[in-house]
């Protein structure tokens, strides 16, 4: 095993540890030594293909369907130079005031979280897309809102040259999107922070860590590792875990915190699927530009809109046979939303570990969840017949398929909706919590600084801090968070190194 | 056949599932046989085994019943037979009929002619691609 020495590792590359990177980088010009461990590899820009099921493997832990301990629900997260901010949307939303005051931690407020996160939303260049930018898919979910009354709203979005390729969720084949790889990550790197690719953290410990490098392997996207394949051991003066709602509990395995793991959170998701009567830009344009976040409170579910590849379409449309295949030959009609269920962190759902130490998902669907779901399909069934669409697919429905003429009964058919694990089509990202941040060891695995209690040296600064669900699009409040803690960390350096 | 799968039984779920596939030239199973395969290749051992059971259960459970083996069924009997285990009571038996299903359907609409030929076209160039 081979032994190296840095003052201050930085584990993932995503929106923490990105934001962490860039933050901590002008500490190199005084010598201190950073690095950046990415498990994930660090794609050229030409290898962003936009092909689904090849971009999926290059970009997401298990090509995006990593699945929870009873198989009933898959995980969607990045393993890649930049982390999820590769393959998300870009959706740039400022934290709720109402969830953070709710999350009650001490010494943590709204208002510095809300200064923070806007400095990143100028920095990673947020703006609402202009009209003609906005393709029919979108235009007719805010047009269906506002002819029921509803209070659509229009995204924020990091991106910048955006051509409109539709392919956010596979990586911008035009680097458009302005993501911790396009952004924090090279700054970092340009001050002397070292980004090591392929570099899997094992375990950590005092002022130590060891990773696994491994080499890339044959035909697969992306750069070989700087470092030679193998192990290392890694002495180090600071830690700073960023490798997400699952890895950095994981890492943490090995502490007396009786919090690690718990609280697990996310936002459980269907895709919503309509036909309309004629073609509609649907593959065409940014796929997100609207939101619905009236009922969040009241029966917690947020809509937004979407627009996915053939085999996810065809993942999340339930059922099989000739009904599901009418839907998928109608591609150029579709109109998509995503049901997000506002997911409450609850006691029965965390992050455990198998006898290796990676993560496993314990996950059941809470009452709440289901209601916002269930809820959420049948308000997107009543946006897409106000918007014009023939016929919608009901993955909650007895019958999969509702024609417009039903559109009277959708209160019955929500009556009699069934909702079954294993059998309803539910995904999710945003994944959250696992190790919160509160007072103490009792309620919490680290202060509201991101530093682990009782552990001076090692900090959390990714969405596993977050002590419950945040509702929204989370990277925002992820950089906030992380600004945080690379400041304590800047403030204390001259005692911690 | 991708993970030794029994060829016979999977083919058959694969049509039931997604009827389109009896169109399927050779060349075009042997595109889905290939994207099956790449995706499962990384995953682990347990899962594989797991599928491999499943779909021997797919193919045998129908001889209880109907006397004949899955891939020996008469279409509207297979999708019977789909159904009730995606139906089951057994969130286990639910689970192991959408792995299987999320195969198939990764299979089937994973490939560049299913693309086309469901009209989906996404284009890196967006807006200056359109006609």
């Amino acid at each position: 095993m081979r032994r190296l020495r840095y003052d201050i590792v930085i584990v993932g590359s995503g929106a923490g540890g990105g934001t962490v990177a860039e933050q901590l980088s002008p500490l190199c010009r005084q010598g201190v030594r950073i690095a950046v461990l990415e498990k994930g590899p660090r794609l050229r820009d030409d290898e962003f293909t936009g092909r689904e099921l090849e971009m999926a493997a290059a970009l997401y832990e298990d090509c995006g369907g990593f699945l929870t301990s009873d198989g009933a629900m898959t995980l969607a997260f990045g393993c890649a130079y930049g982390g999820s901010t590769v393959v998300y949307t870009g959706t740039s939303m400022l934290p709720p005031e109402r969830v953070i005051r709710r999350w009650n931690v001490p010494g943590l407020t709204h208002a510095d979280l809300e200064c923070r996160a806007r400095k990143y939303m100028a920095e990673n260049n947020v703006h609402f897309l202009p009209d003609e930018a906005i393709n029919e898919n979108n235009k007719l979910f805010a047009a269906g809102c506002r002819a029921l009354g509803y209070d659509v709203q229009q995204f924020p979005v990091n991106v910048k040259g955006c051509r409109g390729s539709s392919l956010c969720n596979l990586g911008c084949p035009n680097q458009a999107k302005q993501g911790t790889d396009r952004v924090q990550l090279p700054r970092a790197e340009q001050n002397g922070v070292e980004v090591v690719t392929r570099c899997e953290v094992l375990s950590i410990a005092d002022k130590t860590l060891t990773a696994r490098v491994s080499p890339k392997p044959a035909g697969g996207k992306g750069d070989p590792s700087p470092w030679e394949p193998g192990e290392y051991q890694i002495d180090v003066s600071i830690i700073v875990l960023c490798a997400g709602a699952l890895h950095t509990p994981a890492l943490l395995r090995h502490l007396p915190l009786p919090r690690v793991g718990r609280g697990f959170t996310c936002h459980p998701a269907m895709i919503m699927v309509a036909e309309h009567d004629r073609p509609i830009t649907n593959f065409v344009g940014h796929p997100k530009s609207y939101y619905l976040d009236q009922f969040a409170e009241s029966d917690r579910f947020v809509l937004e809109t979407c627009m996915y590849f053939p085999f996810i379409t065809a993942k999340s449309l339930a059922g099989f046979g000739a009904a599901h295949s009418t839907f998928m030959r109608a591609f150029p009609r579709l109109q998509m939303i995503l049901v997000l269920a506002c997911d409450k962190a609850d006691g029965h759902n965390r992050v455990t570990f198998d006898h290796a130490g990676r993560p496993v998902v314990d996950y059941r669907f809470q009452p709440d969840a289901i209601h916002g779901l269930v809820r959420g399909a049948i308000t997107s069934a009543k946006i897409f017949f106000a918007a014009g669409a023939a016929r919608v697919h009901m993955p909650v429905g007895r019958s999969a398929t509702i024609e417009a003429r039903d559109v009277e009964r959708l209160k019955e058919i929500a009556a009699a909706a069934e909702f079954k694990p294993g059998k309803t089509p539910v995904s999710a990202a945003h994944l959250q919590g696992g190790c919160a941040m509160g007072a103490g060891p009792s309620d919490s695995v680290t202060d509201c600084w991101g530093r682990v209690h009782g552990h001076p040296r090692l900090f959390v600064a990714d969405a596993s801090l977050f002590p419950d669900s945040l509702e929204i699009n989370p990277y925002v409040t992820i950089m906030a968070l992380a600004d945080r803690v690379a400041q304590r960390i800047r403030e204390e350096a001259p005692a911690l190194l | 056949m991708p993970l030794d799968l029994d060829l016979a039984t999977f083919r058959a779920v694969v049509a039931t599932i997604v009827p389109e596939s009896a169109a399927l030239d050779e060349q075009g199973w042997r595109d889905l046989d290939q994207v099956v395969e790449a995706l499962l290749r990384d995953r682990p051992e347990s899962l594989k085994r797991q599928l491999r059971l499943f779909l021997r259960a797919v193919a045998w459970l129908p001889v209880i019943r109907y006397g004949r083996t899955f891939s020996r069924l008469h279409p509207d009997a297979r999708a019977r037979v789909l159904a009730h285990l995606e139906n089951d009571r057994i969130l286990k038996v639910r689970v192991g009929f959408w792995g299987l299903r999320t195969i198939v359907l990764a299979g089937y609409y994973g490939r560049a002619a299913a693309a086309r030929e469901i009209g989906y076209a996404a284009d890196a160039r967006g807006w200056e691609a359109r006609p």
